[in-house]
């Protein structure tokens, strides 16, 4: 799966072999990957994967154990400095200070990048994130999805280059997500590359390519449309009544490696074609159930993986 | 209070709820004390290495204090009257000069706190029978540690000589002995606790100050975002140390202006040099507060370290006991904290007037223990998350 060559000047981030310990325990494992410069990268995978801890050795927030490799052309073990000044991190937690109001908060940001106004710099944001007559609230005091756009807001300020977001919208409301990625299609859109954590299927189908990392490997990337043509599973879509009792029927026969109920279908998935055509077939002239070949969902495709990841690396 | 059921049961429920409430928040508590390795091991350091220390160390009624001799004539009577200083334990001869100026430099710079002057022609007034002065000159801004051996001195010299001298009725010494208690010749306390409590107050607030600055951006998570940041652990030191400097030396102000207009301690030197001194002992302790703060893990800790800091301070640096009653170990660990070389700045400029040249040991000392403290701080400080 390799990509074609591409311009030094058009990777954003390139990394090879890279492994994390912790205590012992093995977080990532030799993990390599490239994001084109522009593009929003999707950066997939169930908690404790190592997701947190490959977008903090990016950033220089950790050394890695082994491996190697450049972030904006500056390399990740011995020019972390620089890399700060131009990549914006936005931590999983909260971790802009609760007791400093908005405004504060945003003009610590600018004078720390040495950003020329900080004070109208930061008055900009403000505007920018529709923060105004908040201004002077506490960071603390703000909601969930407020305090998600103040992160943003933040670590956009000094015109990152790069931005690292670890799942930035976990725990926020439907409507402050989809603002949350118009606003970064609006970021992408003028060049800034975006890496984003996140655990919902939907973010991932916003991005312009995905990685899926399970237990600290790497194991599935590219677009959406790849991923999905690369795992080789066959999807069959059950509606009708009786659902409960065909999934457990269906569990554990040839050729059925996943059975999923999705509200009022059930979905039936394996990676043996042939197998799964003949259970299938015996099961298909049921009255009252209306089976569909269909494509498998990136959801399919991530449990799919993560299964199999759980047989080989646990 | 026997088996109930009935009403009975639902009280005794409600009464035995509450014991094993207390129980599980009781557990809780005993797990989280044990898995706090550093707080655990302070349970058992803190009163064992205090009470051998301060046991072994203090002294309020010190012996050997350090002598300056400044001697006039070089005669066997001399001699013999020093000799029986010595033999009292109350004096031990450390620096012998032949002018006054250097005489009075001791005494200033709190090097020596007593000084013995034997004048030109003593021994030959002696013989004439004039009853000429031998000066005993000390350093009263500890009245505690001068008290002692003044008040025994006329005594105990009548007994020792006996023997030696060679004149008449043993129930008068055929010289007179001036003492003179200098810089604070009534021996009041309040001259000597004021400008001590100027060291130790700061000490205490200023150590608190930055001993959490730093664990306290790593509890509330702010440390991530700030160490993802372009800024480096020089620059994230002087920021936490600065402001507190101004409010060191706000309080500073305050108590020394308090000890001057309330309780009638002169400034008999230099303000200017008083306040420069004064934000150098500042920014000592800053310095190793913000230390404290890179070396522990969570803020309980913080404050428990600084408190094992701040006992021997108050204890060791001569603000509450005589430094020089101390014995020599205990001295030396006195010498490294900064509030010992702080109690004897604030004393020499406030009583007597001492000037910077009579303190450019003890200035050194603590611009000494800032730089250690700065340079541990700056490589204990991690710059990653490992």
């Amino acid at each position: 799966m390799t990509e074609a060559t591409v311009a030094a000047s058009d990777i954003a981030i390139e990394v090879k072999g890279l492994t994390k310990s912790f205590s012992g325990r093995e977080v990532v494992h030799d993990l390599s990957m490239q994001v084109k410069r522009g593009t929003i990268y999707g950066f997939l995978g169930p908690n404790g994967s190592g997701k947190t801890t490959t977008i903090r050795m990016l950033c220089g927030l950790l050394t890695p154990d082994s491996g190697s490799g450049t972030c904006l052309g500056f390399d990740i073990l011995r020019e972390a400095d620089k890399i700060k000044r131009r990549v914006g991190y936005m931590t999983q937690r909260f971790s802009l200070y609760q007791d400093l109001s908005v405004r504060e908060n945003l003009e610590f940001v600018a004078r720390l990048y040495g950003v020329r106004d900080p004070r109208k710099a930061a008055r900009n944001m403000i505007a920018r994130l529709g923060l105004n007559g908040r201004e002077e609230q506490l960071a603390g005091e703000l909601s969930g999805g407020w305090k998600q756009r103040l992160a943003l807001g933040a670590c956009t300020l000094p015109n990152p280059q790069l931005l690292l977001l670890d799942e930035p919208t976990a725990g926020v409301d439907p409507k402050a997500r989809r603002d949350f990625w118009n606003e970064i299609h609006a970021l992408a859109a003028q060049g800034l590359t975006v890496l984003v954590s996140t655990h919902y299927m939907d973010e991932a189908e916003r991005c312009h390519e995905i990685a899926y990392i399970a237990y600290g490997h790497l194991l599935a990337h590219g677009t959406v449309e790849q991923v999905i043509a690369a795992s080789s599973l066959a999807t069959w879509t059950v509606t009708g009544a009786g659902l409960n009792e065909l999934a457990t029927d269906l569990t554990g026969k040839p050729g059925v490696d996943m059975v999923a109920p999705f509200g009022t279908s059930l979905h039936v998935s394996g990676r043996d074609h042939a197998a799964l055509e003949s259970t299938v077939a015996s099961y298909r002239d049921r009255p009252g159930q209306h089976w569909q070949h269909g494509a498998p969902s990136l959801e399919d495709v991530f449990i799919d993986l993560m299964t199999r990841a759980k047989d080989n690396f646990q | 209070m026997s088996a109930a059921d009935g009403p009975d049961r639902e009280v005794k429920e409600r009464a035995f709820g509450f014991w094993r409430r207390s129980y599980a928040m009781l557990v809780k508590e005993f797990i989280q004390l044990r898995r706090d390795r550093v707080s655990f091991a302070m349970i058992v350091m803190i009163p064992v290495m205090q009470l051998l220390l301060f046991g072994y160390a203090i002294n309020t009624t010190p012996r050997h204090l350090p002598t300056a001799v400044l001697l006039q004539e070089d005669s066997d009577l001399g001699r013999s009257i020093l000799k029986a200083l010595e033999n009292t334990t109350y004096f031990h001869f450390t620096h012998e000069v032949h002018t006054v100026a250097e005489f009075d430099a001791l005494l200033l710079s709190g090097k020596v706190l007593f000084g013995v002057e034997i004048p030109r022609g003593f021994e030959r007034a002696v013989r004439r029978g004039d009853r000429p002065a031998l000066l005993v000159a000390a350093d009263a801004t500890d009245p505690v540690a001068a008290g002692s051996a003044l008040g025994a001195l006329g005594q105990v010299m009548q007994t020792a000589l006996q023997h030696d001298l060679f004149v008449g009725d043993p129930a008068t010494l055929p010289f007179e002995i001036r003492a003179h208690a200098r810089y604070n010749p009534a021996g009041s306390s309040r001259l000597n606790i004021v400008p001590g409590l100027v060291g130790t107050i700061l000490t205490m607030t200023m150590l608190i100050f930055t001993a959490l600055s730093v664990t306290r951006e790593i509890e509330r998570g702010t440390m991530e975002n700030l160490l993802s940041m372009p800024i480096t652990p020089v620059e994230v030191m002087l920021g936490k140390i600065v402001p507190y400097v101004l409010v060191g030396f706000i309080q500073a102000t305050l108590i020394i202006g308090i000890g001057v207009l309330l309780f009638g301690v002169p400034v008999q030197g230099s303000l200017l040099l008083l306040a420069l001194l004064s934000t150098l002992f500042i920014t000592t302790n800053l310095s190793i507060g913000y230390t404290f703060s890179t070396i522990v893990q969570n803020q309980l800790q913080a404050m428990q370290l600084s408190m094992m800091f701040f006992l021997p301070s108050i204890l060791l640096s001569g603000f509450m006991f005589p430094f020089a009653g101390m014995p020599v170990w205990a001295q030396y660990l006195g010498e490294g904290l900064p509030l010992t070389h702080y109690v004897r700045i604030v004393r020499a400029i406030m009583l007597k007037g001492a000037t910077l040249e009579n303190l450019r040991y003890d200035a050194l000392a603590l611009a000494v223990l800032m730089l250690l403290a700065m340079t541990i701080a700056v490589t204990r400080f991690r710059r990653t998350l490992d």
